[in-house]
């Protein structure tokens, strides 16, 4: 059978396990028909020129989570930023595990999208914001919709600032030949409220698992979220990632993207600015070799006057691996004073590795200042000669160029100890051993 | 700036489309409809031989299964491709040979277009051939030309006289079945030029065509094949104008270019297509494939003006194969009131050491949509292949829109990409400058676009450059608020 067909079939057995009455159930059968009326994705469409499934559509996926395997945290430890204190919302193989996670509900909540989707006291907020910057159209999206039930749910009350940042791990453990995966995140932060949130996918075995995750994030009045999503997932594992945020008046959301690992990640960024003087800023790091494939795709869509946004996308591609930067600018024409700024850098390392790369413009208003800048090449020779006639060997050299190159995204990452991790994860991408801290 | 400012003044007071004239010329037009018989009927009009009417007939045959593409980010309704006359020819058709037997009436057509012929031949010592709806109608300097042994001719003529040559190349760039709109001009296009340049002549003069789309219902299908031979060089210049007309008028062409070992061809349009009214209402839909192949140290240089056309869809590319080839594409486009454009290039790097660069200015004004769409494609064999890519948008007024699409697809490490785009408006203070120094607001606009454009009407021919530089003034005349 096919993934599609197996999928619209689950549905059913789905529905009975979760409250029919619920008003959310109406916007899964809502998604689940968009999804059976549009199916997977393919590369007909503009959206997924560079990016195919169809290998995992082939797979014979396990869609519905057993009960929760046992993790010990020694073993799983090297996967949490255990260098400071964090508030942890985890999941094994989809499934919430009270042991390894540190919950709250003092003065803010993290905690369990399943507990928001049936406690009667989240209804209020569920009813404001569940699926409601979420794309109804998009396929993946809606399927994610369909099925949601379980993830991350946090809000941050207005006017609080959350103490410690928080980090949300979906771990795969491989008691499955194939897992389907499909969190779906909510983050509400209220006006001038802040938060500082860690995203991780991890796949313990070689078995196959697809995620497909969805995060809504509300950035209210004056708001701050700082968001990191961490990629280095093993070989077997792919990832879709989609995340909308609905920013409001003088919010600032920064997003970080560092993609090491998996086969196949593909990350749909959407920032939609529902106000003024909002500032929207996402980079990403990609660092990928042999067999891997990522893809960024992402929407600012200026909508009110007086906004910034600023992407800088920096990737670094060896062995057969193939990178796609898909940046849409839309100005609409109330967006007046707009400043868009666009930047992505790739680097070809071998000759079997592809880039394929669309920043894209659409601008309806005359007084705005938006830019995009691309640009595909190799290491400065020059610059390389001068490390080694210093003494630096070559591949240090290469790597102490490559880090320079990707060091701009890092600079305004806001956890020194995730900035050292992430240092870390470079150097042993680039496999080299600097002997000094980067 | 070569012209005065009464010039300029006067430009600017005639605010309509300024060739918006219909000449009463008697034409010999075709039913309405396509079909088979059409595409035969067309073929046995010109005293085609057979290899070409069959090779009309597969274009047809492929045409019919495939599908208008919709992928352009412009919107019109599609035109009804039974409701378009195939083929209109000026009437009084007998070959001529010297100027003075053109019918005095198209004669004068041409003088109001500003392309004198005879005046041309003295000053610029331009050779044209003018294609006036479909027919070829008169090629100036043919002798001249023929004494270095170029050819330029019709490509109907051409298709009689050099058989060997036309039938070697023709579709060679752009294959019958390359898209939709190729494949129906594949059919049924009734004239173009035809253009050869033998091993290691350098073309004394400018090459030049002239299209204009006269009658009522027709659509204009032309097809131009340039072929330079090893070590020559061409520059050649196309312009384009149709009266108004409330109804929408089809234009779909061709243009091939080869350019063999060491050949260099450089490319001008100036096309000033009826735009349609300040409602939006006619104007000419544009739906061009021009596609030019470089071989070995080859050089293909594309220039062009954008002004006029309701909706154009046009995208000329180079195929640079050869090792150390070069490609160019400049390219003003200009949209106002309705207009839709939807403009760029194709730099296609499969050769060694191979080089492109690309420089796009789009200016949207009143309630048009400018887009550039450009791809630029370096294969895994294409080594060292370098690309410059700038795009550059001015806005002026609200309610227009400027969009980019550039794809960049590379599959070698050696290649080196840069692209840049901005997006601005003329700033107040730059108008403020200009006032201060006594220039009006209109002209100090005027003045802005030019330095705006510079750089691509630097690479136009004298003639063709200044006519632009007028072209682009008229164009976004009455656009500022």
């Amino acid at each position: 059978m096919e993934l599609k067909d197996k999928l619209v079939n689950a549905f059913m057995a789905f529905e009975n396990q979760v409250d029919l009455d619920h008003p959310v159930h109406d916007v899964r059968s809502a998604a689940i028909k968009v999804f059976e009326n549009r199916g997977f994705p393919n590369k007909k469409m503009e959206a997924w020129k560079y990016t195919s499934l169809k290998s995992l559509e082939k797979l014979d996926f396990s869609i519905f989570p057993k009960e929760a395997a046992t993790l010990e945290y020694k073993d799983v430890k090297k996967y949490f930023l255990h260098e400071v204190d964090t508030y942890k919302i985890v999941f094994v193989d989809g499934v919430y595990s009270s042991f390894l996670s540190e919950t709250t509900h003092q003065g803010i909540d993290v905690c369990l999208m399943s507990a928001a989707l049936t406690k009667d006291m989240y209804k209020p907020i569920i009813e404001a914001y569940f699926n409601k910057v979420a794309s109804k159209e998009e396929n993946l999206t809606a399927l994610n919709t369909a099925f949601s039930r379980e993830g991350a749910y946090i809000r941050i009350p207005k006017n609080t600032q959350a103490t410690k940042p928080i980090e949300i791990i979906h771990f795969a453990t491989g008691r499955e030949q194939a897992l389907l995966l499909q969190p779906r995140n909510l983050v509400v932060v209220e006006e001038n409220a802040e938060v500082q949130i860690l995203e991780r996918h991890q796949s313990l075995s070689e078995n196959a698992v697809f995620t497909n995750a969805v995060t809504e994030i509300f950035a209210a009045k004056s708001a701050m979220v700082d968001f990191y999503k961490v990629q280095n997932d093993n070989s077997t594992a792919s990832l879709v990632d989609n995340t909308y945020i609905d920013q409001h008046s003088q919010s600032v959301v920064t997003l970080h993207t560092f993609s090491f690992g998996g086969k196949m990640t593909r990350n749909n960024l959407n920032f939609y600015q529902n106000g003024e003087h909002i500032d929207s800023t996402m980079k990403g790091v990609t660092i990928i070799g042999d067999g891997q494939h990522v893809d960024h795709h992402t929407l600012v869509h200026h909508i009110q006057p007086n906004c910034e946004s600023h992407q800088d996308y920096k990737g670094i591609y060896d062995g057969n691996s193939t990178g796609v930067f898909n940046g849409k600018i839309m100005v609409d024409r109330l967006a007046q004073k707009t400043n868009a700024f666009q930047q992505n850098n790739n680097l070809l390392i071998s000759n079997k590795s592809s880039i394929n790369t669309k920043p894209q413009l659409e601008i309806f208003a005359d007084d705005v200042k938006c830019s995009h800048g691309c640009t595909i090449g190799q290491l400065d020779h020059d610059a390389l000669f001068y490390l080694q006639s210093r003494g630096i060997g070559k591949k240090e050299a290469q790597a102490l160029l490559m880090y320079a190159f990707a060091n701009n995204v890092l600079e305004s990452v806001r956890i020194p100890e995730l900035k050292k991790r992430v240092n870390a994860l470079i150097a042993e991408k680039l496999g080299v051993n600097l002997g000094f801290e980067l | 700036m070569a012209y005065t400012e009464e010039e300029l003044k006067k430009e600017l007071e005639t605010k309509e489309y300024e060739y918006g004239f219909y000449t009463d010329i008697e034409s010999d037009t075709f039913p309405i409809g396509l079909s088979e018989e059409i595409v035969v009927a067309i073929s046995k009009k010109k005293e085609e031989p057979d290899w070409m009417t069959q090779w009309r007939l597969d274009a047809y045959r492929s045409w019919l299964e495939m599908e208008e593409p919709e992928w352009a980010n412009v919107h019109y309704t599609k035109p009804d491709f039974q409701a378009i006359s195939y083929y209109s020819a000026p009437n009084k058709k007998p070959k001529y040979d010297s100027i003075d037997e053109v019918d005095p009436e198209l004669l004068d057509t041409f003088k109001r277009l500003g392309i004198s012929l005879d005046e041309q031949k003295k000053l610029a010592g331009v050779a044209v051939d003018i294609v006036m709806d479909s027919v070829s109608v008169a090629t100036t300097f043919k002798k001249t030309l023929a004494e270095k042994g170029i050819i330029f001719c019709s490509i109907s003529e051409a298709i009689k006289e050099h058989p060997e040559l036309v039938k070697k190349y023709i579709g060679s760039v752009v294959p019958q079945k390359d898209n939709y709109y190729a494949a129906l001009n594949s059919a049924v296009f009734s004239d173009g030029s035809f253009c050869y340049i033998p091993k290691g002549v350098r073309c004394p003069m400018e090459l030049s065509t002239y299209f204009r789309i006269n009658q009522a219902g027709t659509g204009q299908f032309e097809r131009t094949l340039v072929v330079a031979d090893e070590g020559s060089y061409v520059s050649y210049l196309e312009g384009c104008t149709a009266p108004s007309r409330d109804e929408n008028q089809l234009h779909a062409a061709v243009v091939e270019l080869v350019a063999l070992d060491h050949a260099e061809i450089k490319y001008s349009t100036v096309q000033n297509w009826f735009p349609g009214d300040k409602e939006g209402k006619g104007g000419v839909y544009n739906f061009v494939t021009k596609r030019g192949i470089c071989e070995n140290h080859a050089k293909i240089s594309w220039t062009q003006v954008e002004t006029g056309s309701a909706v154009t869809w046009k995208y000329p590319s180079c195929v640079l194969k050869g090792d150390h080839s070069i490609g160019e594409f400049y390219s003003i486009a200009v949209t106002n009131n309705f207009q839709q454009a939807d403009t760029g290039t194709k730099m296609i790097h499969l050769g060694k050491n191979t080089r492109s660069t690309i420089i796009s200015k789009g200016i949207s004004a009143g309630k048009s949509q400018n887009s550039y769409r450009g791809l630029v494609q370096v294969g895994p064999r294409a080594e060292n292949a370098r690309n410059f890519s700038q795009c550059d948008s001015l806005l002026m007024g609200d309610q227009c829109g400027a969009h980019t699409f550039p794809y960049i697809e590379a599959k070698n490490k050696t290649a080196q990409i840069e692209h840049e785009a901005t997006t601005s408006k003329i700033g107040e203070d730059q108008i403020f400058y200009c006032n201060q120094r006594g220039i009006d607001t209109e002209k100090a606009i005027a003045l802005i676009v030019n330095g705006f454009s510079k750089e691509v009407l630097n690479k136009l021919p004298m003639e063709f450059a200044v006519e632009a530089q007028k072209l682009l003034e008229i164009s976004l005349e009455g656009s500022v608020g």
